[in-house]
Order: C-alpha cells, then structure tokens, then sequence
C-alpha cells in the first residue's frame, strides 16, 4: 500500500525516496505514539488545540495554523535550507568542507551528543504532562500544548539523525528514547534536571524561560557544527525554540505585573498579596533561584575536556561563532575562579578550548539578565523597589567546581551551619509549593484568566484574547 | 617517598561496611586526595594512592574479619562507579611510575582472584553507575558483576579509541579469559568509547545480572547472601608495621633492607625467628609478620629504589625454626588464618617474582633458607652458595648455621606462581622426576655440592674465590642493559604453561608497556598526551 509519506510526515528530507529511513520511521512512529498517549498530556487525547504545525521551511510553511487533535498532529522532519558550500566553521577542521556524513571517528561523540539532546525533549513533555489541568487560561493550554507538541518534534528531529546516519545504533538508541523516563527511579532520563517535576505553572513559566533557554544555546551551539545534517535541523528547531522562550519570558513578567496591580491594593507585604490571591514577589525570586541554577548545571563543569575535543574536532561550536575573531582557540586561556577548599577562593587559568561551557554559560547568563531587568522594569513602573536577581552562577550547583559549594545567591562561602539555614529561605519551601499549588485552579471559558496572572497583550495568531484556542471537546 | 602502609581510619576514598558474612567496600575517591600533585581525581577516578587503600582493605577484611564470606566492590557516588585510572596522573607520570602503579594495580586484581580461589572469599561488583576503563577491569576481578539497568549507564573499556593505550589491568585478558567473552564482541566492545548499555553487557557477557535501580540492591544483597561462606571467626588486628626508615634503608622486625645507592645494589635480609610460635600471637605470629614485612619492603623498593637494579637476598637463623613455623603451617592448613598467611606469602612471592631487579640469592654461613625462606632463593635469578669443606653439613663436626639449604612440605604445592607451577617444578621446567628427587631431602639440610647436584643452587664457590665471585657477579651485573635485563629475567623466570595471570603479567603488560613508550601513545603528539586538550593526536601510521 502507498503512503503518502509527505501527507502524513511533513518533510523536507525526500522521505518518500528514502527507503531506510521508511523503514526506521514505520518501526518507530507507532510505538512514539503509543509513548505520547501513555506520557504525553493524556487527559487532553481528545482535545483539539489551535496548533502551529510546521509543513515546510519557507515563511508561510512553518506557521500553519488550525485546531488539531494532538495524537493526529502532524510530527514533522525539516533541516533548514542548505547553505552551498558550507564549510566548518571552527576548530582544528577550520575551513574545510563541512560534512555530509558522519566521520568515523565522530561516530560515538555525535551519536552521544544527539542522544544527550534528544533525550531532553520527550523529557520535558513528561515533566509538563499534567499541567493541563490547572491551566489559568485556554490561551495558556495552548501555548502548553504548542510547546509539548514542537517538543514532541525536536524529538523526531534527534531521532531523524539517528535513525538516518547511525544505522542499527541509532535506531536502538531512537527506541531507548522512549524508554527513559523523566522521574522514573529506574530509567530517568539522562540529565537530573529533566527529572524534576514541573507542577505548577510558575515552575512552567519558570522552565521555559531558564530551561529552554539552556536548549536554545546547546541548539545554537551545534547549529555551528561541521556535521552539516546536525547543523541544518537544529537551525530550524532554533525558530520553533523561539516561541517556548516567549511562553517563559512572558508567563512569569505577566505573573509579575499581576503580583505588582495586587500591591498597589494591599501593599507589599507578601502574606497580604498572597491573601489577595497574587505570587508575591519572594516567592518568585525563590523559584527563580530554584530554575537558574538548576539550569546552569545543564552547561557542565567549568573545565570540561569533552568540550574541548568537541570544539576541536568541528563537532560543537560556540552559539554565533561567526561573531568570534579567534576560531581556533588552541592558544588562549581563561580564568576561572574556584572554591580553594579553606572557605576562599582562588582562580585558575585553563585552556580557552577546555572553557567553552564556561563561555557558553556565561552569554546564556547574560541573556537571563535581560529577562531579569525587563520584569524589574514592571516593578519599577508600578512604583516598587525592584529587587528580582539572578542568583550568582556559584550558588546551588551540582556540577563543575562550585559543586555542593556553602555559597549564598550573592556568591559568597558560608560556614556550613549558616548555609543550611540559609537554603531554607532562598528556595522554595514546601509551604511555598503548596501555596502556589493552590492557585492552580483550572479556568477553561473562552477570554477568562485566574487570579494570579495578567492577561496576555494579545492572542495568538492575532486572533482575539477569547478565541477558542482549545476546544476541550 | 611512597609508602603502601594504612589503615581505615586513615582512608581518603573507600570505605568499608560490615554486615555479617557481607562487607560492602564503597568507593567515593576524594578529588583533591591525589597521593601526588597535579591532578584532579574527578568522576571517582583513580591513582596510587586510592588503590593503595583498596589493597589494605583487603587485607583487613581477610584477617581481621574472617567471618565475612563475601566482599561488595560498589561506589558511594550516584550514577557514577568508577572511571577508571586518571588520564591526567598517567599522561604526567613518568614511565616508570606508570609501569609500577599498573604492577601494583594487577597484583591487587590478581589478589581479589587468588582470595577467591584459595581462601573461598568471594567478591561481586556492583555497578551502580557509569562504569569505565579500570573502573570495568576492577569488576572484571570479582566472581560475579552486577550492574545497574537504567536505559543510561554502561560499561565501556574506552582505552584505544580515547587514549590510544590499553585496558592494561587486565582487561583484554580476563575478558576473553575468565568470562568468555567473543573475541569479536571483545574488538567491538574495547573500540566503542561509550561502551554498551546494561541489556547488550549481559547479551555480551561482560556482566551476569542486571536490574532496574529500584531493585539492584536487593540483587546485590541476593548475590552476596548466596556466595558468603564465612571463612572462620575471631579475627586478628593488623597492628601498624613496625618500620624504621633510615638514610641507607628500612628496618622491620624481621626483615632489614639495605641500600647501597652507588653501587645500585640493595640486600633484602630476613631472619628466622626465636621459635616457631603460634597464630596466638595475632599479627606477631612470624609467618604472618614476615610476610607483612616483606610485602612492605618489595613494595617500598620497587617505587622509591628505581636505579638500584640489583637484590641480594640473604637470610639468617636457625633453620629449624623455619621448619618448626613450616610444620605449623602444613599441620594447620584448613585454619582460616594459617590459610590467609599462607595466601600473603604467595602474594608477596609473586611480588618478588614480577620484580623488575636482578635477584641473586646469597647462601653464605649463618644463612637458613629453610622451606618457606628457600622460596626467595627459588625465586632468584642466581643463588650462590659458599662451598665450605671445612664445616660440610654431612660432617659430625657441624655447627648450628651450617643448615643453610633445607626444603620442606612448603616448598612442594604452597606457594604456586603465576603460571601456576610451584618454584621447584618452575625451576625444572614442569619436568617431573628432578622434583620428585627432591622429596626424599625433605627436612635434611643440604651441603653445598648436594644442593649443586639436586640444582638448587646455581654455583658454589669456595671460600677462596667467593668474596671476588660474589662481587665480580654484582658488578657485572649491575652494568647490563636494565631493560634487557628486565625482559630477560621476565621470560626466564616463568617456564611451562601460560595462565591468565602470566598473560596479564607477561603479555598484556608487556604490551601496554611498549605503547606507553611509543611517541602514538606519549609524544607530544600523542593520544594520552593530549587527551582532554581537545586536540587531535597524530600517529605514525605504521603498524609495527
């Protein structure tokens, strides 16, 4: 029987002439929606949100609005256009072709990479799958949705690599990427982040804006790659990844003008704005301690040598390594301050290749900055003192040198005593999970929204702020 | 200076549980704890210094607790077991201190094997995480492997594809050797860096159980229950070796090491004891703190004495003490702790056997290689004895001291090497007959021509000649090539059938020990030189 592979798997990768990758997909697209109707948003099988669905790389293509129930959404396989004679950008393969295959003795490291990656994306529709029920809006199910269903995508994405450049390994690592799951004590996922419940939509909004944010610069870094197939899909999922940030970055500074209109009414004490039904801003600067450092660690340790040899070998770049003078970085160094173990600190200087995570950190932490004075200029605006921060980048860490480290969110060592205290007020305590938990109370009617949120400046699409976007059916 | 003495109050990196005939010895490597600086020990990696603590811990569960039947061998780090040696402690170690940390790493491995066998204490990895390189050939050493199934973790022996070196601890050797791995799985397994996933490990039979996290340590426990047969009851303190370290060398109790830096020549002395004694004296006991003593000495030679090639060993007493302690030993041999002693003067035997010095034993009047202490003259290379007509022992008119040369029912099956072989059949070749001639001496002293005509002993001089003999014999010898004696002395020491123990020793080492000398594996351009620069190697294409 012919199947119309174009019809059924939007694709820009001549699917229907490639017989393997047929083969792969067949096996692998029944048993990926078996793990979306078993880990997916379950309860929500039957709903028909107002979805973006990817059909080609062009303008028009990739933005194809409609109501589509999510199991028959139309997962997709898109590499951006191919730029001619494209050559690696960086490292000691500088200049020369980028290329068109995998490079036998790339073959584990690329394969490890894209698993790494891949595995974050089904990971992340796991940890989200129950926030449906507590949506404070349909506007908001449906970016939920929108985000859980390009997610979705960016697996199929890691999974078109394996399964058409890795062979018979790529396909059983494609499989044991719907094996893994996030929280499960037995097969987590890969990575401790991806393994954290996200149960509130704080921790939602919190998420997309600190955690997405991480998997744009890991996109934007191997977007650099000399592997050009790797290259060209992450450049496409980095236009989708676009959106996820915009869900954060709007979600908590529409939280926060909510949180701000509320204490212009009670004034500034936090138990009053929690009384009149807003997150008041301690709470928020917790979570946010909670998410960004939480995310830091996802760069990896400050001296790394498998970065090194990525940058090296043409595998992963920096995000815009065109922007670089040096693509070499065989010579350079950089400092990197550390804990010395007698409650100081002292500073190192390490290869510039080894400290790639460490650059690739640090423009992330600029980014969060942005975000960061942008809420603070809604505080401002309504006439309060505007003290959201960034926590230091040494502060909570599980990996690199500041590891289990007594730091503050200033970055200072503590004595291990005052430390412990301290943590109980700089993170979010039980009481504070379960006082945001209870303002998660489901609104479903057209242009309404809870409580504890502004409403967006606009809908979706410019469609209006009532429109339908899910039909719960 | 690198001492091999510890205890557990002192360890930096394991530590060990008991819980009835289980003890569960965790690994958690202190990354700052490196015995030298310069490296960080990340991801539970290991150096000398953390196998230094590994070896004493079990000698501690040998005879301190002869209850435990069965030893756990697991990291106390999440997701993590172990990966393996430092690249950067080897990538900066000089050559030879590379050599000696994966001599005394086989021998611990070796050790674990030799427990198993002889003293039925039996040992189960469990790897609970990530579990690469030496952290996998430490596994490899246990009965049984357990490991971890979360869709993630693997074990990997990532050695050739990321440093261009070997699984040198016996990794490539046991895994076809001991667990019958394919061969042709083997070379997919050792060239794929990431190693495979708990599935594929036990499909491949690199591991023999596995389970989700939820239910590994039930598996463990399982494991450990069902293979712990305790060895006996009432365990001995191994209290601190009683050790002076001097200018010119150590001195124990029982064993004084004498080094003569210009010369190149260190002399091993042991001495018998008073009387024979009993295990009642705990780690007192002769035996037992000879053999400690000894161990110790070897050890301390062969990593702090690089240039003093050359050992004489000599030995001094009264014979029949040896003999008495001999007798003990035979008598008692099923007793837990005459069975571990037993085991550590076979360890430490075999030590002396893969030394890397001329070894020239020295039979000169006073001397008593008697049963176990004629072992160290087996082992050596050469032994001169002193031809002595005046004072013959077959003569009425002979003296004590003159009992220099006596084998007993130690020296006949107790103390087998590598290869398997005791030193008398290793000495023949695995002829049967000279050996079988042998047994009709046992417990008579033998006279300077007896010994010369049974081959016990290599030339006799007489007392006109043996002053010039002994002397010309350690000076020339002192100025041969010391690698080409080193590989000499290797091939001759071990006659008859390969093991795996002399494959690891012999071959895999032998190997490992090239690579780490091609500029492939250590030129500036090298792959363990530049691991974790980034940088690519650039090998020299040519197979040799």
């Amino acid at each position: 029987m012919a199947i119309d592979y174009l019809e059924r798997i939007p694709n820009n990768v001549d699917l229907a002439g490639n017989r393997t990758l047929q083969r792969a997909l067949e096996h692998w697209q029944p048993r990926f929606l078996d793990w979306w109707r078993e880990m997916g948003p379950t309860d929500f099988l039957a709903s028909e949100p107002y979805l973006r669905t990817a059909i080609s790389v062009d303008r028009a293509g990739w933005a194809s609005f409609g109501h589509v129930k999510m199991p028959d959404y139309r997962w997709g396989i898109f590499l951006a256009e191919p730029e001619p004679d494209r050559r690696i950008g960086f490292g000691d393969e500088y200049g020369k072709p980028a290329w068109q295959q995998v490079p036998g003795e790339l073959r584990s490291t690329l394969r490890r990479l894209i698993v790494t990656q891949g595995d974050t994306e089904p990971a992340s529709v796991e940890q989200q799958r129950l926030l449906g029920h507590t949506a404070p809006s349909l506007y908001d199910l449906r970016n939920l949705f929108q985000v859980n269903v390009e997610e979705g995508r960016h697996l199929w994405a890691m999974v078109y690599l394996l399964h058409a450049y890795f062979g018979r390994d790529g396909r059983e690592e494609a499989e044991a990427l719907l094996e893994r799951h996030s929280g499960d004590a037995d097969r987590p996922r890969i990575l401790s982040t991806f393994n954290e419940p996200i149960a509130d939509w704080l921790s939602f909004f919190m998420f997309t804006f600190f955690t997405d944010r991480d998997g744009k610069f890991q996109l934007k870094s191997f977007a650099e790659s000399g592997f050009d197939p790797l290259a060209r899909t992450t450049r496409f999922m980095l236009t989708e990844e676009g959106h996820h940030m915009f869900v954060g970055d709007s979600g908590i500074a529409r939280i926060i003008r909510r949180t701000v209109e509320v204490m212009q009414q009670v004034g500034q004490d936090p138990d009053r704005v929690r009384a009149a039904g807003a997150i008041d801003l301690p709470t928020i600067q917790r979570y946010l301690n909670f998410w960004f450092s939480s995310s830091l660690d996802l760069f990896g340790a400050e001296s790394s040598s498998n970065v090194a040899s990525y940058f090296a070998s043409g595998v992963k770049g920096r995000p815009d390594e065109t922007k670089f003078d040096d693509h070499s970085c065989r010579d350079g160094a950089m400092t990197i301050v550390q804990p010395d173990g007698k409650g100081g600190i002292t500073s190192e200087e390490i290869p510039l290749r080894n400290a790639m995570n460490e650059i690739v950190r640090n423009a992330y932490t600029r980014e969060c900055e942005i975000g960061v004075r942008r809420w603070n200029g809604f505080i401002a605006a309504a006439g309060f003192k505007a003290g959201l921060a960034l926590p230091s980048s040494r502060f909570r860490r599980r990996q690199g040198v500041w590891a289990n480290q007594p730091v503050d969110p200033a970055g200072n060592i503590l004595p291990e005593a005052v430390w412990t205290k301290g943590m109980a007020e700089w993170l979010p305590s039980e009481a504070d999970r379960l006082f945001v938990g209870s303002l998660m109370q489901r609104v479903t009617q057209p242009g309404k929204i809870a409580g504890w949120i502004a409403p967006p400046d606009r809908g979706v699409n410019e469609l209006p702020l009532d429109y339908d976007y899910v039909r719960l059916n | 200076m690198i001492t091999f003495d510890t205890e557990p109050s002192r360890y930096k990196h394991w530590r060990i549980d008991y819980d009835g005939a289980v003890a569960t010895l965790s690994l958690d490597v202190a990354e700052d704890g490196g015995i030298v600086p310069g490296y960080q020990l990340k991801l539970n990696s290991y150096d000398l210094g953390v196998d230094i603590e590994l070896s004493d811990a079990l000698n501690r569960v040998r005879f301190e607790h002869p209850e435990v039947g069965a030893v756990v061998i697991t990291s106390a780090r999440e997701r993590i077991f172990s990966a393996g040696a430092n690249i950067y402690m080897l990538a900066s170690s000089p050559h030879a201190f590379k050599v000696n940390f994966c001599k005394f790493t086989n021998e611990t491995r070796n050790g674990i094997e030799d427990s198993s066998m002889h003293s039925g204490l039996k040992f189960i990895a469990a790897i609970n995480g990530a579990c690469a390189g030496g952290g996998y050939e430490l596994a490899l050493a246990c009965d049984e492997i357990a490991m971890v199934d979360d869709r993630s973790t693997t074990v990997s022996l990532p050695e050739v594809p990321l440093l261009g070196v070997l699984p040198g601890t016996g990794g490539l050797t046991r895994l076809i050797d001991k667990r019958r791995v394919r061969r042709d799985l083997a070379d997919l397994f050792c060239t794929t860096a990431e190693g495979v996933r708990a599935d594929r490990a036990r499909a491949w039979k690199l591991v023999d159980a596995i389970a989700p996290p939820n239910r590994f340590g039930a598996l463990v426990k399982e494991r450990a229950q069902a293979l712990a047969k305790p060895r006996g009851s009432g365990g001995i303190a191994l209290t601190p070796l009683p050790r002076l370290i001097g200018a010119r060398g150590y001195r124990y109790d029982h064993v004084e090491v004498t080094i003569d830096r210009a010369a190149r020549t260190t002399t091993i002395a042991v001495t018998a004891p008073d009387d024979a004694g009993s295990p009642a004296q705990g780690a007192a006991w002769w035996p037992l703190a000879m053999a400690r003593e000894l161990d110790d000495a070897i050890l301390m030679l062969r990593h702090n004495e690089l240039e003093t090639g050359t050992i004489l060993l000599r030995t001094r007493g009264v014979a029949q003490t040896v003999l008495d302690a001999d007798a003990y030993l035979t008598a008692h041999r099923d007793h837990w702790l005459v069975r571990e002693t037993i085991g550590l003067l076979r360890r430490t035997l075999s030590r002396l056997d893969v030394s890397a010095r001329s070894l020239f034993a020295i039979v000169d009047p006073g001397s008593c290689f008697a049963g176990t202490l004629l072992e160290l003259a087996l082992a050596a290379d050469r032994t001169y004895m002193l031809q002595d007509p005046a004072r013959d022992a077959s003569r009425e008119d002979r003296q004590e001291g003159d009992d220099r040369i006596v084998l007993s029912e130690m020296n006949f099956g107790s103390y087998p090497m590598a290869n398997g072989l005791t030193r008398l059949a290793n000495r023949f070749a695995g002829e049967t007959a000279p050996v079988e001639k042998l047994k009709v001496h046992m417990g008579t002293p033998l006279a300077a021509a007896a010994a010369l005509e049974l081959g016990l002993v290599t030339v006799t001089p007489d007392d006109l000649d043996w002053d010039d003999e002994i002397r010309l014999a350690v000076e020339e010898r002192t100025k041969l090539s010391p690698d080409a004696l080193t590989g000499l002395e290797a091939s001759l020491r071990f006659a008859g059938p390969e093991t795996m123990a002399t494959r690891i020793f012999a071959r895999l080492s032998a190997w490992q020990n090239w690579i780490f000398n091609r500029p492939n594996a250590t030129g500036a351009q090298g792959a363990l030189k530049l691991f974790g620069t980034g940088s690519k190697p650039k090998f020299d294409w040519e197979r040799v």
